[in-house]
């Protein structure tokens, strides 16, 4: 039996919900008819719109999706523009203020406290400046991911960037891709490193070379979400660049006609390869998808992917810092610390990539920025920019490395706080814990729930949100999991601490590393010194501790309408509300 | 699903037959009830469940919603759940977390022990 989204998508879904989108939002959030409301607000996400947590309703987060993290000059701008004008609400966070916009693991751009009145006059500043949300939420081609530097880098393979371009531009929209089972996500990397992220998509075009050719052979059904963590399958498929729209249409369509329908929990299509096997998916693929004979797949780059894998490779593990490009300019990555920007910073930051580089700002998988296009003459000057303080090209590695999901500030499927957890875990760490010599890369990625937006699976600490009891009182925790990576041979973490509360993770982290520093061989990273250890030592170097570090929301945060507000219990909600804030009582 | 309640247990009157949509929604978040969120993840349930765990009593973090169900007028949910005390990580029996009265939802108390439905039926 179809599911209750299968049924609704059956009726309106794709562009046409625009429409519906913009009568709602004429007539204000009580013209939503109350028992049509959950499947509106699953149709507004293929728009970009997700309905906030319970406490928050009738405020949305809005996703933009920028292929490739490509933000062409005057975007910035126009984001932090919409940011400081929409993306207001009745709370406000203490570490970031009260608008601003959060960079993500898929290089898109999300914004909270949206109200739905607004959405015209949004859209069609979004529209005015090339910018759309379409499908960045919802059952279809999700935001392409691909190297942030694609055809600026030095070392590349191949320039990815139309390839990813084209995609974007052929599938956003497309009648016959408009409804899928379940979100496709895609990457495309032409680069030496990885950083595309293939191994954790629905379908990867990897860079590769066949026959003296450049192109990209292909994996499906890579994913982390539910407890269920998948690398892509090697399809053993080899495209050129030109082929890549065709074979990329034949497989969201080859999803679209298999994925299942019936249980949204087993539609993604890494459990269709996990049924089918890759072999049988590649024939299905030639035999009724394709008409020409696809080509074996060519010799892959992946013993030199550095990206995310914690090897000494040589390679970099993200794009931050000062880099040159390939056209003798320079490009310069800013660290973000949990991907979160301040609106004003974000103008400040779109009004630095104009006076320094081309205007044009890149988003990065590891929620950081990039200003491309800089005239080495100009690099001097940048760097001393007060802005670069804040989100410096040169950070401490435990900023550097910090990653975090939206948590339980505004998502209904988090267990945990997470952004302004990790920030206060991050300063923390900078000030109390010493890294061994060389270590210049320490990634800590925290989800709050398995549906792993922060990617923890493949961080050197992996944490995700869970709850325990101390002293009798339920409180926040986190899984702890070590040995997790990309690279060649990409790894999932080992989940070798369990429900650890929130305020001994910190001294967990320290008493990790001094035991690295004590067993460390050699100048050996940190993934291959776990690399080398077996579960129960793993588990052993782990040691949960309370220290100085306090942390305010032990509690659960989850209870409350807004974990930051003065009177944050649920009973206080400000929320619904109309357009103009003032909150719509179940009395009206 | 559809829950609907049509006769008073305790009278025996009928009542007007009303219908309840459960759903769950946004991949296992929370529960829907009449178009209303009802349930949500990370809760703390405690529950008596031999077949889940051997705990006495399992102290379970929610995860994932997985299945709304209905047993007259209680509302119940098969949840991905994790026992704080043992560990053990799987799916829920049938757990009750509301009813439906006259049409409205009544939580019930899910910081106390909830008794999972073969539990009830055996006793």
């Amino acid at each position: 039996m179809p599911t209750d989204v299968e049924r609704w998508k059956s009726e309106v879904y794709g562009n046409e919900i625009r429409e519906r989108l913009f009568e709602f939002a004429e007539k204000g959030w009580e013209s939503i008819p109350e028992d049509e409301r959950d499947a509106w607000f699953e149709r507004f996400k293929w728009w970009g719109l997700y309905h906030q947590r319970n406490g928050q309703e009738s405020y949305f987060m809005m996703r933009i999706g920028t292929p490739n993290g490509v933000l062409e000059p005057g975007q910035v701008r126009a984001v932090g523009e919409i940011a400081d004008e929409f993306a207001r609400g009745p709370g406000v966070n203490p570490e970031f203020g009260a608008a601003y916009a959060d960079f993500t693991t898929r290089q898109s751009i999300q914004l909270h406290w949206i109200r739905l009145e607004d959405i015209p006059a949004i859209f069609e500043k979004l529209d005015e400046h090339g910018l759309s949300t379409q499908q960045a939420c919802g059952d279809s081609w999700r935001n392409i991911v691909g190297c942030p530097v694609a055809g600026k880098d030095k070392h590349e393979h191949v320039d990815a960037l139309p390839v990813a371009l084209d995609l974007h531009d052929t599938y956003k929209g497309h009648e016959d891709h408009t409804n899928l089972p379940r979100k496709w996500k895609v990457s495309v990397t032409g680069c030496r490193e990885g950083c595309g992220q293939g191994d954790i998509n629905d379908l990867a075009f990897e860079p590769a070379t066949k026959d003296g050719e450049k192109g990209f052979n292909i994996r499906v059904g890579g994913g982390l979400a539910r407890n269920e963590p998948r690398l892509a399958r090697d399809l053993d498929v080899f495209v050129t660049p030109d082929q890549a729209g065709e074979v990329g249409g034949a497989l969201s369509a080859l999803f679209r006609d298999y994925g299942d329908r019936e249980n949204r929990y087993n539609a993604r299509i890494k459990f269709l390869v996990d049924e089918w096997g890759a072999e049988k998916m590649r024939r299905v693929l030639q035999e009724e998808y394709v008409d020409w004979e696809l080509p074996t797949a060519g010799e892959d780059l992946r013993e030199e992917y550095s990206y995310n894998s914690g090897y000494a490779t040589g390679g970099h593990s993200d794009h931050v810092g000062v880099h040159e490009q390939n056209d003798g300019n320079y490009y310069v990555g800013l660290d973000v610390l949990v991907g979160r920007m301040g609106a004003a910073d974000v103008l400040e930051l779109a009004d630095l990539a104009d006076e320094y580089g081309s205007g044009e700002v890149r988003l990065t998988q590891r929620q950081n920025a990039i200003v491309t296009d800089v005239p080495e003459e100009n690099l001097d000057d940048l760097l001393a920019e007060d802005l670069l303080s804040d989100y410096s090209p040169d950070p401490h590695p435990f900023m550097r490395g910090s990653i975090a999901c939206t948590g339980t500030e505004f998502c209904s499927l988090s267990i945990v706080e997470t952004k302004n957890r990790q920030v206060r875990y991050a300063r923390w760490l900078k000030e109390n814990v010493e890294l061994p010599e060389g270590v210049e890369d320490f990634h800590i990625h925290l989800s709050g729930c398995t549906a792993s937006c922060a990617q923890p699976q493949i961080a050197d600490v992996s944490l995700r949100g869970m709850k325990t009891r101390k002293n009798g009182e339920a409180v926040e925790a986190l899984d702890i999991g070590l040995g997790g990576g990309l690279g060649e041979n990409p790894q999932f973490a080992d989940w070798v601490g369990q429900r650890v509360p929130v305020d001994e993770v910190p001294g967990a982290i320290a008493n990790l590393l001094a035991n690295f520093e004590d067993r460390r061989e050699g100048d050996e990273t940190f993934r291959t010194f776990v690399e080398r250890l077996d579960e129960d030592e793993l588990a052993d170097l782990i040691e949960p501790e309370e220290t100085d570090y306090e942390d305010p929301m032990m509690h659960n945060t989850k209870l409350t309408w807004y974990p930051y507000a003065d009177e944050d219990d649920m009973d206080d909600s400000p929320a619904p509300a109309r357009a103009d804030g003032t909150p719509i009582s179940s009395d009206d | 699903m559809l829950a609907r309640t049509d006769v008073d247990r305790r009278t025996g009157d009928e009542r007007p037959v009303v219908t309840v949509p459960l759903r769950i929604q946004d991949d296992g978040a929370w529960l829907s009830v009449d178009d209303q969120r009802r349930v949500g993840v990370g809760e703390l349930w405690r529950f008596y469940d031999p077949g889940f765990c051997d705990c006495d009593l399992a102290d379970g973090v929610v995860e994932n919603l997985v299945e709304p169900g209905v047993d007259g007028r209680t509302v119940e949910i098969r949840a991905v759940c994790q026992c704080i005390v043992c560990g053990t990580k799987a799916t829920t029996d049938w757990l009750p977390v509301g009813r439906i009265v006259d049409g409205e939802w009544r939580d019930i108390d899910r910081e106390g022990l909830l008794l999972s439905n073969a539990s009830r039926k055996r006793e």
